[in-house]
């Protein structure tokens, strides 16, 4: 960093063991929900999750370089500039050259990070264009999701509450005496990121999502979408997300909102386009029955689990176990 | 320290008070209110501390083991409130109230009975806040952010507001304080351009404070009265809203994180060079970074509420605003890391915190600006990733400062040398362990943790374990410091000399040690190569 203290040699090698380091970090991460060890961000499942996480990783790099040409040049400092070496002090106390170049050269790296960073940001406002408005409002504990709208017709009655399974509710309690690893949907760990009633979604549709809360501020966060939002009661926020693969995508609420702040999980289920439309028909179809009779044209579907039911209709078809 | 009169013969006539309850009570001197101050501050440390464990030991592994949610989040509360406002900001001004007057040259403070007072308000802001934890509706558990509505269902809203209200005189008093001492007591020939960083370093501060308090104490009003008057600030459902309240917390919430670092840099710029036997490197421009980064403060608050939709325009202000800060910030750690360059460095306990501070400080700098790149702060907001962030800058960098401090100036404040090598032992647990301790939750945060949370995903397990361990172990570490600080005070047998440390410079060396009960009645004549900037030419 400092006057002749650094040679390229040592350069090069800098750059070697951070690109080393770089790619242990970043390799063999690929899932979108979290896994046991994981050191970095998901890369996540949607169009926009990669800006975040290619930004992370850039980000990343260029600290994890300026770390060891900075911590460096102090290890050099402390082992060649010691006392019980005979290190005599000198006396200089600036360079006005080098002040200038650690001034500007931060500046123009900034620069390229702000660059790369205002693009990322534009897409994500950018909420035009969306096939489908789903209303998110987040209440104390639990998230309830209504669907309003797709492929430009209104849609009316559909709407649940979506909150932490009962497993996972039963085992979170204070001296429950139950495992926590025992928790698992398909062999995939899902203690306190499983609900009973997930969101389900299209993939490849940009789905707009308006986002408030009905008594304190919560945040809806999946990471495996790129994002996060606060729910704020009174203020409508809006976002969006268009899924790739079909899957289950696990958060949780980010925003501190009271004694089950833990225990709000969110769970996506991105379904295939045929497989949501005909979803969303069954859910409009039990929403537009009659509310009283209907009993005696159901109890053949009704017994058994495979029936779309009603609200209750439990977690969906097939991809539960698909971990993204 | 006791006996800190009967050891200068010019002091005989006006000594310490030898009634306790007159000399610490009623107080007017700078150096008994100094360790006041320090004092309430390792206390206050304590307590937080134990906090942090009560949270770490129920993170220790997933399942609810020893809480209740509820408490859980009180915990969290009052251990960042307790840690802020009762730990590190006093710490602070027990350094300043303490050497402040030794290194300009003045005899006291400029305004000794307000000194008193704004210590002593302290105990009583925090015995109120404290004792909300015994109380039927139990402690504040909405967050030391305090944001409505969740912050208004507690039932201790009064005690925390008044609380903080006390806590802000007491802060504004005390920056009134150091303003008055810095620009109206120095000694003849100590130019502002001559004072040490850390003088420098603490009137920007108090500045800070003085600019931000206010802004607090009128939130947490607005809190109050929405909470028992009937107003609608914040309440949506009467044309209020909750994100005002936001924008006002975090408009001294920011200018709040600096000055809990600010003082740092200062400490840091006075031991580097004492231990590198070399001038600091770059002096001006370390006097402007801290400003530049004092008025940056002002500027880039909504960074943290990168998440509740602020429109684009906004986003990219604070993003660009908030990475401006890595400039000066940068400035400051090459010019520490140039200042070893070419030294003569020893390894005094000082200086390996000081050391240590400005490796792991950095690392909290780095991932300060990762966090400032709004579209990844959509991911690491409110997560762990934010959690470790602003531990590396106020563990490792303000605590670490305070305690380089601590043992950089206690043979100075009591005339006995500290056990050298406990001294050390403390260093090394303490570094080893705060990693331990918050490194993972880097990786936490990235995999998709949410702070605030009492129970968590077995994906979780591996790392909070790790994280547990270390937080036990570098909570502990912490009492073999109280253990070297009680020898050095009560037992030690080592006498300090006047210059306590082979390159240190300044006016307080030039003291006894122990220093005198009074110092500085007649002003000092200043001899410009006494100084570290006497000479001050870049």
């Amino acid at each position: 960093m400092t006057s002749g203290g650094i040679k390229p040699g040592s350069i090069k090698r800098a750059v070697a063991a951070s690109a080393l380091f770089a790619l242990t970090m970043f390799g063999g991460v690929a899932s979108a929900n979290p896994q046991p060890g994981q050191l970095n961000m998901t890369r996540g499942a949607s169009t926009w999750s990669p800006e975040a996480y290619f930004l992370n990783n850039v980000a990343l790099g260029v600290c994890v370089v300026i770390g060891i040409l900075v911590f460096g040049a102090m290890f050099i400092a402390m082992f060649r500039f010691r006392k019980s070496r005979g290190a005599v002090a000198e006396k200089w106390s600036h360079n006005t050259t080098l002040e200038i170049v650690w001034t500007t050269i931060p500046v123009i790296i900034l620069i390229v990070l702000a660059y790369l960073a205002t693009g990322g940001l534009r897409t994500f406002a950018d909420t035009t264009g969306s096939e489908m408005t789903v209303k998110v409002t987040g209440y104390q504990w639990k998230w309830r999701y209504d669907y309003v709208e797709y492929k430009g017709k209104a849609i009316d009655k559909v709407g649940f509450m979506s909150k932490l399974d009962r497993e996972s509710d039963e085992t979170r309690q204070l001296h429950s005496g139950l495992d926590p690893n025992a928790v698992k949907v398909d062999g995939y760990n899902t203690y306190l990121i499983n609900v009973d009633k997930p969101l389900v979604v299209p993939v490849g549709t940009k789905i707009r999502f308006v986002i408030t809360a009905g008594d304190v501020i919560h945040s809806w966060w999946v990471p495996a979408l790129g994002w996060k939002m606060d729910a704020i009661p009174g203020i409508v926020n809006a976002a969006w997300t268009n899924i790739v693969e079909p899957g289950v995508y696990r958060g949780q609420c980010a925003e501190l909102c009271g004694q089950d702040h833990g225990f709000m999980p969110i769970v996506v289920q991105a379904l295939p386009k045929a497989e949501f439309d005909k979803w969303l028909a069954d859910q409009q179809a039990e929403a537009n029955k009659p509310q009283q009779p209907a009993q005696p044209a159901a109890p053949a579907a009704a017994s058994t689990a495979a029936a779309p039911a009603t609200a209750q209709a439990t977690d969906a078809p097939a991809s539960q176990g698909h971990q993204g | 320290m006791a006996h800190a009169a009967t050891h200068d013969h010019h002091d005989d006539h006006h000594g310490a008070p030898k009634n306790f309850f007159v000399r610490w009570c009623m107080s007017t001197n700078h150096k008994d209110i100094g360790t006041l101050y320090l004092v309430f501050s390792l206390l206050m440390f304590f307590i937080g501390g134990s906090f942090a464990m009560v949270i770490r030991a129920e993170l220790f592994k997933p399942g609810l083991q020893l809480v209740q949610p509820y408490f859980f989040n009180e915990m969290t509360t009052m251990h960042a409130l307790v840690m802020i406002f009762g730990a590190v900001m006093p710490a602070f001004v027990g350094l300043g109230n303490w050497m402040i007057p030794l290194m300009i040259g003045a005899p006291d403070m400029a305004l000794p009975r307000m000194n008193n007072l704004s210590f002593w308000i302290l105990p009583f802001a925090f015995s109120l806040l404290l004792s909300t934890l015994f109380l039927p509706g139990g402690g504040p558990a909405g967050g030391w952010t305090m944001y409505p509505p969740l912050s208004l269902q507690g039932d201790s809203v009064a005690y925390l507001v008044f609380a903080v209200h006390l806590m802000g005189i007491s802060s504004i008093m005390g920056a009134i304080n150091i303003i008055a001492t810095i620009l109206n007591m120095r000694a003849p020939g100590m130019d502002l351009l001559k004072m040490p960083v850390f003088v420098w370093s603490w009137l920007i501060t108090a500045f800070l404070l003085i600019a931000v308090m206010p802004v607090l104490a009128g939130a947490v009003t607005m809190l109050l009265t929405d909470k028992y008057f009937g107003t609608s600030f914040f309440n949506a459902a009467g044309g209020g809203d909750p994100v005002l309240f936001q924008h006002i917390f975090w408009f001294f919430g920011h200018p709040e994180v600096y000055i809990m670092i600010l003082p740092a840099f200062g400490l840091v710029s006075e031991i580097i060079p004492t231990f590198a036997r070399k001038p600091i490197f770059g002096y001006k421009a370390m006097v402007f970074a801290i400003a530049s980064i004092a008025f940056l403060s002002f500027i880039v608050w909504a960074h943290h509420m990168f998440a509740v939709g602020l429109p684009l325009g906004g986003e990219i202000f604070f993003m660009y605003a908030t990475m401006l800060i890595a400039v000066p910030t940068g400035v400051k750690v090459f010019n520490w890391v140039s200042t070893m360059w070419g030294g003569s460095m020893t390894f005094e306990t000082p200086m390996l915190f000081a050391i240590a501070f400005v490796i792991l400080f950095t690392i909290g700098g780095f991932s300060g600006l990762m966090l400032a790149l709004a579209p990844a702060d959509f991911q690491y907001h409110d997560t762990y990733f934010v959690v470790a962030h602003f531990h590396y800058v106020l563990v490792t960098g303000a605590i670490f400062a305070i305690i380089a401090g601590t043992y950089y100036w206690l043979p100075k404040w009591t005339g006995h040398m500290y056990s050298e090598t406990w001294g050390k032992i403390h260093f090394w647990n303490s570094v080893i362990w705060v990693n331990v301790l918050f490194f993972p939750q880097h990786f936490l945060g990235l995999a998709g943790m949410p702070r605030r949370i009492p129970d968590y995903n077995v994906a979780f397990a591996n790392f909070n374990m790790i994280s547990s361990i270390g937080g036990f172990l570098f909570g502990a570490s912490q009492l073999i410091f109280l253990g070297v600080i009680v020898h050095a005070v009560w037992f030690s047998k080592k006498k300090a000399p006047d210059r306590v440390w082979e390159g240190a410079k300044g006016l307080e060396w030039t003291l006894p040690s122990p220093a005198p009960y009074h110092t500085f009645d007649v002003p000092p004549v200043i001899h410009d190569d006494e100084l570290a900037h006497g000479h001050v030419e870049d």
